[in-house]
């Protein structure tokens, strides 16, 4: 293998796996390591910048970075990163002095269709570079479907009305209850760009015999949780069906818990294990006593004289054919039909743009949907961008955020007469955490500490009030037990070949076996010769040029604790620990552009 | 000095010996001597022979005596006997220790100083009477805990950090050994693990006295340009003999180097080990030629390193005295003191 380029910013940056799966690249470590030495509103800055809504998103995250957390490689579960986010949003101090200033105007004027977190953080870069930015939503508050889709009982609105409160602190225009219903007018009011950024607002409607009959007592998950966010629904019945299996679905169920459901169940058409919800969010319906039945795919809403009285279910089963692909079967069990009053539909949302008329220059694919740049999101109209589910479908908050920083740069590099599709690079410092001789700037005493659970509500009084907040979050001793998890994979052990006496103590010391002095090779015959067995080849092998003995270093990055005893026992500082904090390049900055890769 | 402890966690693919143990499982306590010392890959050799030889952490008695080399008992084994003696005393301490009980396997760890000085006499005495041990001299050159003054091994025209000349000549305890008659020597360079440790499990299934000299390089104050026990210097006049695999018990025996070039020996306890030989000419069944070799390659600078001799039809001390077979301590006290009556029968028959 040829010398790893430590230089290259994607190298580093992928040994932070959290940072690196997450879609707005938030630097994690550093965050963790302010909130363990008690400096949450430091803390909450950093987040502020990458993902700008961190009590929401505290609250509410997908947490990519979690299954990648590299704890998880270690031990069973992997730092509770979310919660720890909201640890830095609950514990700040007044932050509204460390944010940017509204800057003076540039004349320029962007529009941003819908008041979500995609237009949003579109504002935000944008309004302090001088921008004029006019947000428009339907509904009366921005938010979008963070206040309209997320149960109080999750996300307070106390949190929203703070964290979209920096957005329009900078000056950014709010029109709520103001729907945009023709783009062709938006255009027609020569706006200097246009943001697009309305979400997948309609829910998917299941058209199976007794729909139309026995439609006042089915509704679809997402309007319905919008009604009851609203306050215009405030019971259900006491028998309730959820259909689905999704984020939506687990949001309908509890919701449904709290307006008087008695017997809400949750039934889904997979698996357990295949269902798209977060395994947390099943885990808080189950315990709130809210059964969820797989492989039954519902056939039929059963009525009477116009009254919804159950859905009937077939029974399947899960088939793989050659090429691994699953197939439900009928199982062969007859039908069971399931009694009820109400029915939630929560089967998938749909992206709905009947409001972009033909000719407007923006084009459509076969699905439907804008041909969107992924990188620059930009439109076949110069002019107009998408973000958030309204560019590919419905993901979530975090990857809306990050769809708003890029295409917040887009738009300020267009409006700058730049080149749209040269992305800067992203800004990165690395410098040598060392103090002492035996001494770093950072907490290298690995903690055993199993994750450590938020606690949460009683469940009696959780569900008498639906604006009741189920999770308290951790309070400050939690957090720091739970920061000391954190591995600082940030830290980066950085080796220098012409110091190293190949003495061996890195490799005797290292408690995870991650490197091996030997003689070179491809990387599929690197990885068969290492001390430990290379279980992630995704995981990246740290190489040496040639050393004295004409061997190599190898460093498996997989499960590096990053505790820096190599660099503790190496005679020579061969080894040094270097804290490497990567940034992304947001609108405005002077950060030099130059084609990047994946980062 | 490292002030925290070694963390607990471990590659998740860790492989497992036949008792179910890690090679984590047979660590000691975290280091304290200087980073990059050799004597912590010494420490790791031992380790990792002991967990490939799946030994039970509880039969063996670890005996030091005084120095760098003599502290790393506690960095190994965390669960064994141990026996941290005088200065140059461990042989006798770990004599005695044989003798009340043969069912242990002995480590002997001792350095240049506590071996070819203070405890010279000792070390010779332990090794003419065959203990069945496996005493390991790690090798320096200088007395490292009092910074740096040459020991009794450090060779002749060899220069200290300071750049003082040694005017006195080295013992080399290899020659030594095999002088005084041990039954398996060998040399080796805690640089280089891959020997290392099988020489480290071959001693160890050894039945008699094992002894090798480990050339051990100190990073503090011997490792520098004019010292002949520096990595560079050992890397450039290393002269291998031979590698060596153990074979244990029922793994099968696949060695597939070319006829004639390896050479099974069978010891005493069932393992093989298999010889691989560099240098054609070199039998390691050949005590004179042995000694021979090591003077000639000695006068031309160069450090024979391997199995040097190993006599696999050794006896030990046990079988010199014939002693009881039963450790002293599981026998009951009849056996042990069995009166006046057989007393006075022994005295008659001396008369």
């Amino acid at each position: 293998m040829k010398p790893t380029d430590i230089a290259a910013p994607d190298y580093f940056h992928k040994v932070v796996d959290c940072q690196w799966a997450c879609p707005a690249h938030t630097p994690v470590p550093e965050y963790i390591r302010l909130i363990a030495q008690g400096r949450y509103s430091d803390a909450y800055m950093i987040n502020w910048k990458s993902n700008v809504f961190p009590g929401i998103l505290g609250r509410t995250c997908d947490r990519p970075c979690e299954p990648a957390c590299r704890r998880g490689r270690v031990e069973e579960n992997p730092v509770a990163i979310c919660r720890l986010k909201r640890v830095a949003a609950d514990f700040k101090d007044d932050i509204r002095q460390r944010l940017p200033k509204p800057g003076p105007k540039n004349g320029k004027r962007v529009a941003l269709v819908g008041g979500g977190p995609a237009s949003l953080t579109v504002a935000r870069d944008l309004a302090p570079l001088g921008y004029h930015c006019t947000v428009f939503d339907a509904d009366p508050e921005a938010g979008g479907m963070m206040r309209t889709q997320i149960p109080k009982f999750r996300l307070p609105n106390s949190v929203i009305d703070e964290e979209t409160g920096y957005i329009l602190g900078l000056g950014v225009e709010f029109k709520g209850g103001h729907r945009i219903d023709s783009m062709k007018a938006l255009l027609a009011e020569k706006y200097d760009a246009i943001f697009v950024g309305s979400g997948a607002p309609r829910g998917r409607e299941l058209e199976l015999p007794g729909r139309k009959e026995a439609a006042a007592n089915i509704h679809i998950g997402i309007e319905w949780l919008a009604n009851v966010s609203f306050g215009h629904v405030d019971k259900i019945g006491k028998r309730v069906i959820v259909l689905g299996g999704g984020n939506t679905a687990m949001d309908c169920c509890r919701t449904a818990r709290r307006l008087g459901g008695e017997k809400v169940t949750v039934v889904v058409r997979s698996g357990f294990d295949e269902m798209k919800a977060s395994p947390w969010e099943k885990e808080d319906a189950i315990h709130e006593d809210i059964p969820i039945l797989n492989y039954m795919v519902p056939v039929a809403f059963k009525h009477v004289a116009g009254k919804l009285i159950g859905v009937t279910f077939q029974h399947v089963k899960a088939e793989y054919d050659a090429k691994g692909r699953r197939n439900l079967v009928p199982s062969g069990d007859p039908d069971q039909t399931i009694p009820c009053d109400d029915v939630l539909v929560a089967v998938g949302q749909e992206n709905a743009f009947p409001w972009i008329e033909q000719d407007c220059g923006i084009e459509f694919d076969k699905w439907h949907m804008p041909k969107v740049d992924p990188k620059t999101f930009a439109s076949t109209n110069p002019k107009v961008f998408f973000g958030g589910d309204a560019a590919f479908g419905p993901k979530n908050i975090i990857w809306a955020v990050a769809h708003g920083h890029d295409a917040a740069l887009s738009i300020h590099k267009m409006l700058s007469g730049e080149a749209v599709d040269e992305r800067p690079l992203p800004e990165v410092q690395i410098s040598s955490q060392k103090m002492g001789i035996h001494e770093w700037s950072y907490d290298n005493d690995i903690s055993p500490d199993k994750r450590y659970k938020v606690p949460h509500r009683d469940k009696v009084v959780a569900l008498k009030d639906i604006r009741a907040e189920v999770e308290l979050g951790y309070d400050v001793k939690l957090a720091l037990g739970e920061a000391h998890r954190c591995l600082n994979c940030d830290v980066q052990t950085v080796f220098s070949t012409s110091l190293c006496i190949e003495c061996d103590a890195c490799v005797d010391i290292c408690p995870m076996d991650c490197i091996t002095f030997t003689a070179n090779g491809e990387e599929s015959d690197l990885r068969q010769r290492l001390k430990a067995p290379s279980a992630h080849p995704d995981q990246d092998l740290y190489v040496s040029s040639d050393l004295k003995t004409g061997r190599v270093m190898v460093k498996d990055e997989d499960v590096c604790l990053h505790c820096g005893l190599c660099a503790e026992r190496c005679p020579t500082g061969a080894w040094d620990m270097q804290k490497y904090f990567i940034e992304m390049t947001h609108a405005g900055s002077t950060c030099p552009t130059k084609s990047r890769s994946a980062a | 000095m490292t002030y925290i402890a070694k963390p607990k966690f471990h590659h998740p693919g860790l492989k497992k010996n036949s008792l179910g143990y890690t090679h984590r499982d047979y660590e000691g306590k975290i280091s304290t001597l200087c980073a990059g010392c050799g004597h912590d890959s010494i420490t790791a050799s031992i380790i990792e022979a002991c967990y490939e030889l799946s030994i039970e952490p509880h039969r063996v008695a670890k005996i030091s005596g005084i120095g760098c080399s003599s502290k790393t008992p506690d960095y190994f084994l965390g669960n064994s006997h141990g026996f941290n003696s005088v200065h140059g005393r461990m042989p006798s301490v770990l004599t005695g220790a044989n003798l009340a009980n043969r069912d242990l396997i002995y480590l002997g760890v001792s350095g240049d100083g506590d071996s070819a000085s203070i405890g010279f006499g000792q070390f010779a005495h332990s090794i003419r009477r065959g203990v069945n041990m496996t005493y390991i001299v790690e090798n320096n050159g200088v007395y490292g805990l009092t910074k740096g003054q040459f020991s009794a091994t450090a060779d002749r025209g060899s220069k200290s950090k300071k750049g003082v000349t040694n005017t006195d000549n080295a013992i080399d305890l290899v020659a030594m050994a095999l002088q005084l008659g041990a039954t398996f020597v060998a040399r080796s360079f805690s640089g280089d693990k891959s020997q290392l440790v099988p020489l480290i499990a071959a001693a160890i299934g050894h039945k008699g006295a094992s002894f090798i000299d480990v050339i051990s390089p100190c990073i503090a104050f011997n490792n520098h340009a004019g010292s002949t026990k520096s990595f560079d210097y050992v890397r450039e006049h290393n002269d291998a003999v031979n590698r060596l695999d153990v074979l244990v018990g029922r793994d099968p025996i696949a060695v597939d180097y070319a006829p004639g070039t390896v050479q099974v020996v069978e010891q005493h306890d069932g393992s093989k080990i298999a010889l691989r030989k560099i240098d054609a000419d070199y039998d390691p069944h050949d005590r004179l030629g042995a000694q021979t070799f090591l003077a000639r390659h000695a006068a031309k600078g160069q450090i024979v390193t391997g199995l040097l001799y190993v006599d696999p039809d050794a006896e030990d001390l046990h079988e010199h005295l014939n002693t009881v077979e039963t450790p002293l301590n599981a026998l009951e006290a009849d056996t042990l003191c069995p009166g006046s009556a057989v007393l006075d029968k022994i005295n008659a028959s001396l008369r």
